[in-house]
């Protein structure tokens, strides 16, 4: 048992009752208590003492950084060093090429001779050019074709608007695109025709005359972004839609595959293809090359047109 | 002609129709018609390998009814078939370990594009190791450089769009250097098919003619290949590129496009200006310093880096480097060995990739080491993929690693003067390497927890991933344990390269 304390008063208890109730500080007197100072306003920022330039010149901004300043004064003159010395050396090897028509030359050899002594006769195409690209290189042409479809698919991943985005597009086509400009409607409604009607006939006498597939499809596709400009998407949606541009790209370059594969096959294995090459002169002659041609000049008209209206509002 | 020497010229033409028929497709039918042409193409290149093997000379194959000068040409032999029927199966496995990535990043309605540029890239990359023809060669650079930048800016991110951008740039420097070097080329010889044009050469420089040209023309080729293929100085597009764009696309680009462009390299240097010039000229030693350069640089950029996928993108700079080194030093051993390290440097970087993606997955998405610690406990088989893969990085043997700095070693001996800078810069590369790949699998075998078991957090991987790495495992294994018959077909294959 506990001794009983009669001064209950003064007792580590009765303190923590009392510190308990906030009635009792044992701090109070002990510890030294200092009132926080009165909040003083911060002298005022000497700013002929801050060195605005040092403390910039630490910075990323171009305008003030001296390293960056430096680096960049170097970067263009090595640049120009670079460019110089580049252009010097490339100069230099022009000039010491064999010279552009000398008959000596080393490029004036076995291979043109053949192209342009019995180009006619083995390719069926007046138009040298077209039976060299179309047929004694067409795996190249093909390639090159696919090089198009390649890049046309690319913008197509790029710029093609297919979520919600859509019609915001379209809206702010139709502002920033007038229509009904009554000049270009009408001079379009005389060129259209005629430059549509040039293209298919380059493209359609590409192994008679200068021309072929890729200038006749770029003359082709600049008359439809034409058309579309003077007459707005409404008017090429009836014949031109996302749907058109891609099957006749696919039958196109489908055509063209199938038919450069079976003339490479039976090439390689030493068969006959059978195909007739016609009359020399005669629109349809020249075996595959008047179809390779139109072909080509599809996928590139179409492509044309694609880029355009892919980079004017992301859809047909 | 037996029907088997159609194959090279059936996978190309397949892989082309194979683009154009996707776009029309959808989404999902495109890449099953994806995946099947790369198991076909897989089986046809196999039997052109088999059949390169038997006759055990390369063939020509004449593309359409005119012979060697006037008309275009492939050319195949077991080298080629070696590598088509690898790259074939690469692409097959880093498509199959990233499908679930091009689900989910790339909107649905694109898919079909996404399948139709992995098409074009196929077709482009068995045209540039089949053909025998410059100018079909740079028809084919083209596809591949546009359908790439097309598979990095299809995942619509801001970084992806600067990464493509970059990619651009840089690659249509490259093409430029090659076409104006071509267009030199075909003013002093007259030809474009490699035989015909590497005769001509040869009768240049017997009489002496037009050196000058001949050289700038050397070497803008040389640095056109090189920048398109990352070399030291050129690299800068290269971490951009493989760390921000689908997982897919990382894997094929750094395994598979670089090594395209090198393929070319070495059959212009073999085919047409004739291998003694290059080697004994000085463009190998450059080739050589900047190869070393590389190794040292990239390895030194992949240790300061804080993100895996810009990590395992920094170290490829330092494989690339390898590659040029084994070129430079001149030898048909380092050639040997840079063609087999093409293979193992393929098999490795498309596994660390594919499962640097499954590490991240089951992190939330992160990619950076702090969110990455334990994320060997959350997916073990990512991480049994990227320990094996970091590990033939480095060089341990067993992996493919080890066989190609083994064979890069053994190459350098055979050369006095370049001997000891060859050895150093493989000694203190491969202990770089160390550093940053030991940093990363202790990262993700640390535990955060202490007791070692966590639960994924975030995307689950499915069985084609699981499969993939598996695969990818095995081969790394194969390159590493079964290397004799891999080296020797190379052997064989380069000596009727030429």
């Amino acid at each position: 048992m506990s001794r009983l304390r009669s001064d209950y008063s003064g007792s580590g208890w009765d303190k923590f009752f009392r510190w308990l109730h906030g009635e009792y500080d044992p701090f109070e007197g002990e510890l030294e208590m200092k009132r926080p100072e009165e909040y003083a306003a911060p002298p005022p920022l000497d700013l002929s003492k801050f060195d605005l330039d040092a403390a910039q010149s630490k910075g990323d901004d171009p305008d003030h950084s001296r390293q960056i300043r430096r680096f960049r004064r170097l970067y263009k003159l090595f640049s120009c060093i670079l460019c110089v010395s580049i252009s010097i050396i490339l100069l230099i090897t022009v000039a010491n090429l064999p010279h552009f028509g000398d008959p000596d030359a080393p490029a004036n050899n076995e291979v043109p001779q053949r192209y342009i002594e019995s180009g006619l006769q083995e390719t069926g195409a007046v138009n040298i050019v077209t039976g060299m690209i179309l047929d004694y290189r067409a795996f190249d042409t093909f390639g090159e074709s696919t090089v198009l479809f390649c890049a046309a698919c690319c913008v197509l991943i790029l710029l093609r608007i297919d979520d919600g985005a859509k019609a915001k597009a379209e809206e702010r086509d139709q502002i920033y695109e007038p229509q009904g400009d009554v000049i270009l409607e009408q001079a379009a409604r005389i060129l259209f025709p005629m430059i549509m009607l040039f293209g298919v006939y380059i493209v359609l006498n590409g192994h008679l005359s200068p021309g072929g597939g890729f200038s006749g499809g770029a003359i082709m596709g600049a008359g439809l972004i034409l058309y579309l400009n003077a007459f707005g998407f409404q008017k090429t949606q009836r014949f031109f839609t996302e749907k058109t541009f891609r099957y006749i790209s696919l039958g196109a370059l489908l055509f063209y595959c199938c038919a450069k594969s079976y003339s490479f096959f039976t090439g390689a294995n030493q068969l006959p293809s059978g195909i007739p090459l016609g009359t020399p002169g005669a629109i349809l002659s020249s075996g595959l090359i008047f179809y390779l041609n139109i072909c080509v000049g599809l996928v590139v008209a179409c492509t044309m047109y694609a880029f355009f209206v892919m980079f004017r509002k992301g859809g047909f | 002609m037996p029907f088997v020497c159609n194959f090279p010229f059936f996978s190309i033409v397949l892989s082309m129709f194979s683009g154009i028929v996707s776009s029309v497709l959808s989404g999902k039918t495109a890449k099953k018609l994806s995946i099947a042409l790369l198991c076909v193409n897989l089986s046809l290149s196999a039997s052109v390998l088999a059949y390169a093997f038997g006759t055990g000379e390369s063939y020509v194959y004449r593309m359409g009814h005119f012979p060697a000068p006037w008309g275009n040409e492939i050319r195949a032999g077991v080298l080629e078939g070696v590598l088509a029927t690898f790259f074939c199966t690469i692409m097959l496995l880093a498509l199959a370990g990233g499908l679930q990535h091009i689900q989910q990043e790339i909107e649905e309605t694109k898919q079909n594009l996404y399948f139709i540029m992995v098409d074009l890239l196929l077709a482009s990359l068995l045209a540039l190791i089949y053909t025998n023809d410059l100018f079909t060669a740079y028809v084919f650079v083209e596809i591949n450089t546009i359908a790439a930048c097309g598979m990095i800016m299809i995942r619509h991110t801001g970084r992806s769009y600067v990464a493509a951008a970059r990619y651009m740039v840089m690659s249509l420097l490259g093409s430029g250097l090659f076409l104006i070097s071509l267009s030199t080329l075909y003013g002093l010889t007259g030809q474009l098919l490699m035989s015909p044009a590497k005769e001509a050469v040869a009768a240049l420089r017997a009489g002496n003619l037009y050196m000058e040209p001949l050289t700038v023309t050397v070497a803008l080729m040389t640095v056109g290949l090189a920048i398109k293929s990352g070399l030291y100085p050129f690299h800068s597009w290269m971490p951009e590129t493989y760390g921000y764009s689908t997982a897919s696309s990382s894997a094929i680009l750094s395994s598979l496009v670089s090594k395209g462009y090198i393929i070319l390299l070495v059959k212009i240097y073999y085919r047409v200006l004739g291998r003694e010039t290059i080697m004994q000229g000085k463009i190998s030693n450059l080739l050589f310093i900047f190869g070393l350069a590389g190794m040292i640089m990239g390895s030194l950029s992949a240790i300061r880096e804080s993100d895996l996928r810009r990590m395992i993108a920094y170290s490829s700079v330092a494989q690339i480097g390898y590659i040029y080194m084994g070129f430079g030093l001149g030898t048909e051993a380092g050639v040997i060995a840079s063609l087999f390290h093409i293979l193992s440097h393929a098999a490795s970087k498309g596994l660390l990739f594919i499962s640097a993606t499954g590490l991240s997955d089951v992190s939330d998405g992160g990619r950076h080491f702090r969110d990455l610690r334990g994320a060997g406990y959350r997916d073990p088989v990512a991480a049994a993929g990227f320990t094996v893969g970091a590990m033939s990085m480095v060089g341990l043997p067993m992996f493919a690693g080890f066989i190609s700095k083994l064979l890069f070693a053994t190459a350098a001996v055979q050369d006095p003067t370049k001997m000891l800078p060859t050895l150093v810069c493989l000694a203190v590369s491969t202990v770089l390497n160390t550093v940053y790949f030991l940093r990363t699998v202790l990262t993700i075998f640390t535990p955060v927890n202490g007791d070692g078991k966590e639960k994924a957090r975030g995307l689950t991987k499915g069985f084609a991933f699981k499969l993939s790495v598996l695969c990818f495992i095995v081969l790394n294994v194969v390159l590493g344990l079964f290397s004799d018959p891999i080296v020797a077909a190379l052997e064989q294959g380069l000596h009727m390269f030429s």
